[in-house]
């Protein structure tokens, strides 16, 4: 994989890409074990709103942990996690407000099977939102043409392409209306031309403004659209910086032969 | 019935995060799993009439005391059978009675509607106890209004044993205990691997949504654990049926007797009462597998 | 990038990579262990204190009736003096019982000076069973493995040794002639094998052995399968019928699956009715009814009666099990046996049904467990299988109105061999799915 592979062709509005001052998340030393392994080392990261951060790192760095406990997916044991001013603890209070704040997508899509495109959309919205069916399926219908799969609305995940899965998770996500999104590697269980579809779509979130956390390695990506790469190893955050230097200018030894593996030749 | 309710109990306790409900419910799969349903209908048959006081222990003594009493005033475990308060049915019951079927009916038109609310306004009307209150109160209500239609005969101590109730046979008790603890062993493995065939994603793709653990459990895991659990219940129900031809074992001297008359007679009769015996019950088999089958074909076609 | 992005960036380089520490405290050990699997909330907290109290009212019950010094005593009265004599209750178990009667439970009143014989039956089955069972062992051993039936049934029944030895030679003449003949025409070979031995059995076995027996009386002492009893009955009924019906279940499970309408027809008529009725009313049907269809005069052995039953009702049931392998080879390798241009039946045993049966075997070990379960049911045809010596021992009058003991010694015994099977298939299962990767 090289940088210049699934750079997006069409120029890239940035027009609304506006970074703010407002704090979206605020993590401050937090550490996480996972029985006695210590997964997640020290970690302090400060997301502005409107940010667009990429994560990266070898396979078993925590990247995955790391956003999995920004909705508490996974409790971290020290430190702690801010989002949107609320603080994640074990209140239940606070974590339903979170997670209905933060929307996520994963690497498997995760659709629920027993339920049509349209229906996985609507879920959450109605019973979590207590949005009325109406304008819940109407919200998912707005999304779905987004994402541009609208014609299949009430098909069964089984019967969709993956990309077209995919699409549709961030559709289901985006139906919440969250104010941040975390993506786990999206597209690696993918082939190369959906990985496109689902990137596209990506960017168009960026393009209005959306604060995402994104865990990826397509570099491509990560210097067409995000603000700051984030490389980490270890469980630690080795190095942060914009993507220009990052990737043309590393400063730490482990981001370099990391860099040097990932873009290979 | 009560081998499903136990069995579905406790499938979901035997992934509870509780390491001991875990393990205790874990001995009780495998005791009744691995030895014969047979051992555990003598026994708990042998447990009910040598284990139970006899009728007479339960007169009062002189003292005042006796030697075993009964619950509430009202049922008697004893070793000629558990005496339970029987229904009088009075003139007005009927009408109670389609009462209490309306307003269960009731409940349920109160669920659709309050699912039907939240769909058209987004209002989240509480589920549980309106439906329960709508169930139970107005058959109460009736109950008295319409001056008790029914009452209770409570079993009485009578001479050397209990008048009155309804004696429900030891034999039947014990059958009904052990096929159920039975059943219910094997339905507890089939709801666990059912819920558990259920991947992990689709719980933390339903928590990332910011649905609470009772909605995703309701909304996302039983739906399709459902599928999974359908076709072995099945067979388990088709077991069961059959098993409860077991029911010779507490009533055992009898058939034993009246077969091995037949044996000793060489009539036709042991051919014809075999041949109903068995057409009685393959047709029951037939009969459940047809209705188990329409009920997975409904629950299919949703999937695709 | 722009100029509104790059101002807010912080730059970071991580010097010096941070160690490993250990979790805090709360979260190590056994605080953690309790907060996280008892006291998660307070629901939690509360199923915990629930269950302990069930757990404890129930070994409350139980550990003092087990609890009881009363292994060496002879009869039941003795139990109550010497347990009153101790100011304790009669709550207690007696435990004389089973060492006084273990013998009995475990083989029925098979003569005592030969239980050496099933003990040895078991060890050669086990050992005949290893190379189904693990795999990977030589290929002489299935030679073994073919022969311990016969050596089986030999000891177990004993009697000279020339019947079974001759019975197995009808096998083997089956087999050549079929091999003989296969290269002629399918059909007729498959006829030839199994009319030449059955021609063998009825017609020369009897005189054979007859006059064998006369020439070299060679043989163990005959021992009527009435005596046959307790756990030794479940396990011969049980290993029996699992082993005879294997062969009979595969072809049900062939003819359900082939292709020829009457073939299907009749095996699934025959799979459904003997699964549609239960193992009880069969075997009520084979005590009585077999001899309706039985000459007149012909006393058949009650014993192998029920086996024959018994057998016939497992093979509907391995035959599903096998089906549901058969289901589970992928429709490629039948293609590609059919595309090498090997026959139906060739293209079955050296394709189709290697595969199939591996997956089929942890199946077969659940209904095999099922089954073995259910061979206490002989009790109601009067067999004497352990619950049916529970009564034989109450009978006498030193064990007079005993019941738990025996009936927890027998529970122990099934558990623990069902208990067994059940991880061996779970382990076969997960060994399976391995290799399967
Ligand atoms: N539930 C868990 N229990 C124990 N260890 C875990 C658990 N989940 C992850 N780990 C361990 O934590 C480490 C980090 O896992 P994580 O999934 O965050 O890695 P990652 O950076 O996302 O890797 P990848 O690129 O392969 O997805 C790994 O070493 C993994 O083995
Ligand atoms: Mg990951």
């Amino acid at each position: 994989m090289s940088v210049t592979e699934n750079i997006p062709t069409r120029q890239i509005d940035r027009s609304q890409m506006k970074v703010s001052d407002e704090i979206a998340i605020e993590i401050t030393g937090m550490n996480k074990w996972f029985g006695t392994f210590h997964v997640l080392r020290d970690i302090n990261l400060t997301v502005q709103r409107g940010e667009r951060i990429v994560v990266c790192g070898p396979s078993g760095s925590g990247k995955s942990t790391l956003i999995r406990c920004i909705n508490r997916l996974e409790e971290h044991q020290k430190g702690t996690i801010m989002v949107d001013g609320t603080e994640l603890s074990s209140d239940l209070k606070n974590i339903d407000k979170i997670r209905s704040e933060v929307g996520m997508c994963f690497q498997h899509f995760n659709l629920f099977p027993h339920l049509t495109i349209l229906e996985n959309c609507t879920l959450a919205p109605i019973w979590v939102r207590k949005t009325p069916k109406k304008e819940a399926e109407e919200t998912a219908m707005k999304f779905l043409e987004k994402v541009k799969i609208p014609e299949q609305a009430n098909k069964y995940p089984g019967q969709l392409s993956g990309g077209q899965q995919q699409r549709v998770a961030i559709a289901r996500s985006l139906c919440m209306k969250p104010r941040i999104m975390l993506f786990d590697e999206p597209t690696s269980a993918l082939d190369p031309e959906m990985i496109k579809e689902v990137l596209d779509t990506m960017i168009e979130l960026a393009e209005e403004g959306m604060t995402m956390i994104c865990v990826t390695h397509e570099m491509g990506f990560a210097q067409a659209v995000a603000n700051r790469v984030i490389f980490m190893d270890q469980g630690q955050i080795v190095e942060q910086n914009e993507p220009k230097e990052f990737f043309n200018n590393p400063k730490s030894e482990r981001t370099k032969l990391f860099l040097s593996q990932i873009l290979g030749h | 019935m009560l081998a499903t309710i136990l069995g579905v109990i406790g499938g979901v306790l035997r992934l509870s995060k509780n390491w001991i409900v875990r393990k205790l419910m874990a001995v009780y799969v495998e005791g009744f799993r691995n030895v014969p349903l047979l051992l555990w209908i003598v026994a708990i048959y042998a447990l009910m009439t040598e284990g139970t006081p006899q009728p007479r222990d339960f007169r009062v003594a002189e003292d005042g005391t006796a030697a075993a009493s009964m619950i509430f005033d009202a049922f008697a475990i004893t070793n000629r059978g558990v005496y339970i308060p029987a229904p009088v049915w009075g003139p007005n019951a009927v009408f109670l009675l389609a009462i209490f079927v309306l307003s269960i009916v009731g409940a349920f038109v109160y669920r659709s509607y309050a699912k039907k609310v939240l769909f058209d306004t987004g209002r989240l009307l509480p589920m549980v106890w309106p439906a329960l209150l709508i169930a139970i109160v107005p058959t109460i209500l009736m109950y008295f209004i319409l001056g008790r239609p029914i009452g209770l005969d409570y079993p009485e101590l009578g001479g050397f044993n209990f008048q009155g109730g309804t004696q429900i046979s030891n034999p039947l008790t014990a059958l009904w205990l052990a096929l159920s603890l039975y059943t219910g062993a094997f339905i507890t493995e089939i709801v666990r691997a059912g819920i558990l065939s259920v991947s992990k994603g689709q719980s933390e793709a339903s928590f990332a949504l910011g649905m609470r653990p009772n909605r995703t459990m309701n909304l996302v895991i039983l739906p399709q654990a459902l599928r999974v659990i359908i076709p072995p219940m099945t067979s388990q129900y088709l077991n069961l049926s059959k098993n409860s031809s077991l029911a010779i074992a507490v009533g055992y001297p009898d058939v034993r007797a009246t077969l091995g008359g037949i044996t000793l007679n060489q009539t036709g009769r042991a051919l014809e009462c075999m041949l109903l015996l068995g057409l009685f019950y393959l047709g029951l088999s037939l009969i459940i597998s047809f209705l188990m089958n329409i009920y997975n074909n409904s629950k299919k076609l949703q999937e695709r | 990038m722009s100029d509104t992005d790059s101002e807010v960036i912080s730059f970071f380089v991580r010097e010096k990579m941070l160690e490993e520490q250990e979790p805090p405290l709360t979260e190590r050990g056994a605080v953690k262990w309790l907060r996280e699997n008892l006291f998660s909330s307070w629901l939690n907290g509360l199923l915990t204190i629930v269950s302990l109290y069930v757990i404890w009212y129930i070994l409350s019950g139980i550990v003092p009736w087990l609890w009881s010094p009363t292994w060496s005593l002879g009869s039941l009265s003795e139990c109550r003096e010497v347990l009153t004599g101790l100011g304790e209750t009669t709550h207690q178990a007696c435990w004389g019982v089973i060492r006084d009667r273990w013998q009995q439970l475990l083989f029925g009143f098979y003569p005592s000076d030969a239980y050496w014989r099933p003990t040895l039956a078991l060890v050669i089955l086990l050992a005949g069973l290893a190379p189904v069972l693990f795999g990977s062992i030589p290929r002489w051993f299935l030679l073994f493995s073919a022969a311990t039936p016969f050596v089986l049934f030999l000891l177990l029944w004993g009697g000279p040794i020339w019947t079974p030895l001759l019975v197995g030679v009808g096998l083997v003449l089956g087999v050549v002639a079929f091999r003989y003949l296969v290269g002629v025409n399918q059909i007729v070979a498959v006829l030839a094998a199994i009319i030449v031995p059955v021609l063998f059995w009825l017609f020369l076995v009897e005189p054979i052995a007859f006059e064998l027996t006369y020439t070299a009386p060679i043989g163990l002492e005959f021992i009527p399968s009435k005596d046959f009893g307790g756990f030794m009955l479940s396990v011969v009924i049980g290993v029996a019928a699992i082993i005879l019906s294997l062969p009979l279940g595969i072809m049900l499970a062939l003819g359900r699956a082939s292709d020829l309408f009457i073939v299907t027809k009749l095996s699934v008529i025959f799979i459904e009715i003997i699964r549609g009725v239960p193992l009880i009313v069969w075997l009520f049907t084979a005590s009585l009814l077999l001899n309706y269809f039985l000459p007149p005069g012909t006393s058949f052995d009650l014993t192998l009666r029920v086996i024959i039953m018994v057998t016939l009702f497992s093979a509907a049931y391995i035959a599903e099990v096998v089906r549901g392998g058969l289901a589970a080879v992928p429709k490629g390798q039948y293609e590609g046996a059919d595309s090498l241009g090997l026959s139906y039946w060739q293209s079955m045993q050296l394709i189709v049904l290697p595969q199939a049966l591996k997956i089929s075997i942890p199946g077969i070990v659940n209904t095999f467990i099922g089954l073995f379960k259910d061979t206490t049911l002989v009790v109601f045809i009067g067999l004497l299988d352990p619950l049916g010596l529970t009564s034989a021992i109450r009978a006498s009058t030193d064990w007079n109105g005993i019941y738990w003991e025996l009936y927890v010694f027998i529970g122990v015994l099934f558990f623990i061999a069902c208990y067994g099977m059940g991880r061996y298939s779970l382990w076969l299962e997960t060994k399976l799915q391995r290799e399967n990767r």
